[in-house]
């Protein structure tokens, strides 16, 4: 488990970073999917084999098919290099360096809270994501489904033709 | 877990495969026959007897074939699109229940190799990332008429993917599970899914046509239009696996489509024969593959009786079609299922 762990980190982290680092449009999607699946790998092994399958359907199977299909379709096919002038960069240094910043302080956050409830090894099973989506969390899980079908009316007014 | 059941699903596993590949290869003679029975011709009769060895002279015709890879080609995405078609078609069949249990010295040995309570998702996530292998593979080439075979694959394979996913929405309202196990146990002594979700099943079998790319969905390698879409430029093996990659997937979604609403490995006077246990499971599979042989047979008719689709026709169908259709399914499953539990 342990072993397996690591492994899944390392996949992860390394795709991560090559998301980042790799010049290539195409390259850069297809890190992300391997990020992605390895990520899915991380849920199994926590016992969320729903939340895993959910991720790979939505993620990699889903939101990473568009993202190809755009890449694929404006023809990205060189290696895009971007050239900033000297304000924009060290502008994003700092922007950047002061979120991370928060995102640590953030982090170190979390570490103490005290989880509400015992450790259960079945929480990430169907039936028990079910049970708590519909009682405790009925409201929030209504709200999000407000919320998707907003944007995807939104999306076909964006994408309607203009009849007038 | 038990040494003896790890070394039971080993070899499950192992026998899975080969009878799954066997499958797919006497699949293309069979679809070969067919056509040919639909035609009025003969079909293959030259290499064995009834020409039962063609398959095995076509697979070697194409191991012997020259490898190409084209020049302006993206050679490590051009190798990966293949492999990832045959992959993700392999490892559907680790969810399907092919059988009962075996009782052996007491220890009972199920001929299902993961028993996931997602089960039916887990097919969809293989579904959905065996995508990645035809649009990998179409756009690595670097050639117009692949890369147009690969958007349409994939735009095809999204869309229909939805009506797929809500007509298995309304299934699951009746069985109350999605583990494939529990949905062929609960249909034990005929109750068949398809009489209690005749509407999902034929959204449900539509939208395998399009996902495994078959006629009347298969524009993703209209011959007339693309030349041959999205392996265009592949040659020998890897032209192969696509090939082979379909009717592997073939042969998984009619075994699905069995497991889903036709018993799965259940059979008619199975308690009334009076057999041991073991044979009846034997026997249940057999019956299993019987079932999927016939639906093989469905996709091959389907195939060479009707004329392609357009595109347009065909996204109006999947996005105008099918999907009202599985989300009215889906209202009339609820709301009977409202009203009875009420009683």
């Amino acid at each position: 488990m342990i072993f397996l762990f690591y492994m899944l980190s390392a996949i992860m982290i390394i795709c991560a970073l090559a998301v980042v680092f790799s010049k290539n449009p195409i390259n850069n999607v297809i890190y992300l999917i391997v990020c992605f699946i390895a990520m899915a790998g991380h849920y199994i092994l926590l016992n969320a084999q729903f939340l895993a399958v959910v991720h790979i359907i939505v993620y990699t199977g889903a939101i990473m098919v568009l993202f190809l299909f755009v890449i694929m379709l404006l023809n990205l096919n060189k290696a895009i290099i971007l050239r900033k002038s000297k304000v924009t960069r060290i502008t994003a240094v700092i922007t950047g360096g002061i979120f991370f910043l928060v995102l640590v302080a953030a982090t170190r956050q979390t570490f103490e809270i005290h989880p509400r409830y015992p450790f259960a090894s079945d929480i990430g099973l169907l039936t028990q994501i079910g049970k708590v989506l519909f009682s405790e969390f009925l409201l929030p899980f209504e709200m999000s489904s407000i919320l998707f079908i907003s944007a995807m009316v939104g999306a076909i007014m964006f994408g309607k033709k203009d009849e007038h | 877990m038990d040494w003896t059941i790890i070394i039971f699903k080993t070899i499950l596993l192992f026998i899975i495969l080969v009878v799954t590949l066997v499958v797919a290869l006497y699949s293309t003679y069979g679809e070969r026959k067919v056509a040919a029975f639909m035609q009025d011709r003969r079909g293959p009769n030259r290499a064995g007897p009834f020409g039962l060895l063609q398959p095995f002279a076509d697979g070697l015709k194409m191991l012997m074939k020259e490898e190409i890879i084209p020049l302006t080609a993206n050679k490590r995405l051009f190798i990966l699109g293949p492999s990832i078609a045959m992959t993700t078609a392999l490892l559907t069949g680790v969810v399907i229940p092919w059988g009962g249990t075996f009782t052996i010295g007491g220890q009972e040995f199920s001929l299902q190799i993961a028993d996931l309570n997602i089960g039916i998702l887990y097919v969809f996530a293989m579904v959905s990332i065996g995508v990645y292998g035809i649009m990998i593979g179409g756009w690595a080439s670097n050639n117009k008429y692949a890369l147009l075979g690969a958007i349409r694959a994939a735009s095809q394979m999204i869309s229909y993917e939805l009506a797929m996913g809500m007509s298995i929405v309304a299934l699951v309202l009746t069985t109350g599970s999605l583990s494939l196990h529990d949905i062929v146990t609960q249909q034990h002594g005929g109750h068949w899914n398809i009489f209690y979700q005749p509407l999902g099943f034929l959204i449900f079998i539509t939208c395998s046509f399009a996902e495994t790319n078959r006629a009347p969905f298969d524009l993703p390698e209209c011959e007339t239009e693309l030349i041959g879409g999205y392996h265009t430029e592949y040659s020998s093996m890897k032209l192969g696996f696509y090939l082979f990659a379909e009717y592997i997937n073939m042969f998984i979604s009619s075994a699905v489509i069995t497991t889903l609403y036709f018993g799965g490995y259940n059979m008619p006077f199975m308690d009334q024969l009076g057999l041991s246990p073991n044979a009846v499971t034997l026997l249940g599979t057999a019956f299993f593959f019987l079932k999927i042989f016939g639906m093989i047979f469905l996709f091959m008719w389907i195939r060479w009786t009707l004329p392609r689709f357009r595109y347009d026709q065909l996204m109006n169908l999947g996005w105008k079609g099918l999907i009202p259709l599985s989300i009215f399914n889906i209202i009339a499953t609820g709301v009977y299922y409202f009203f009875t539990e009420l009683k």
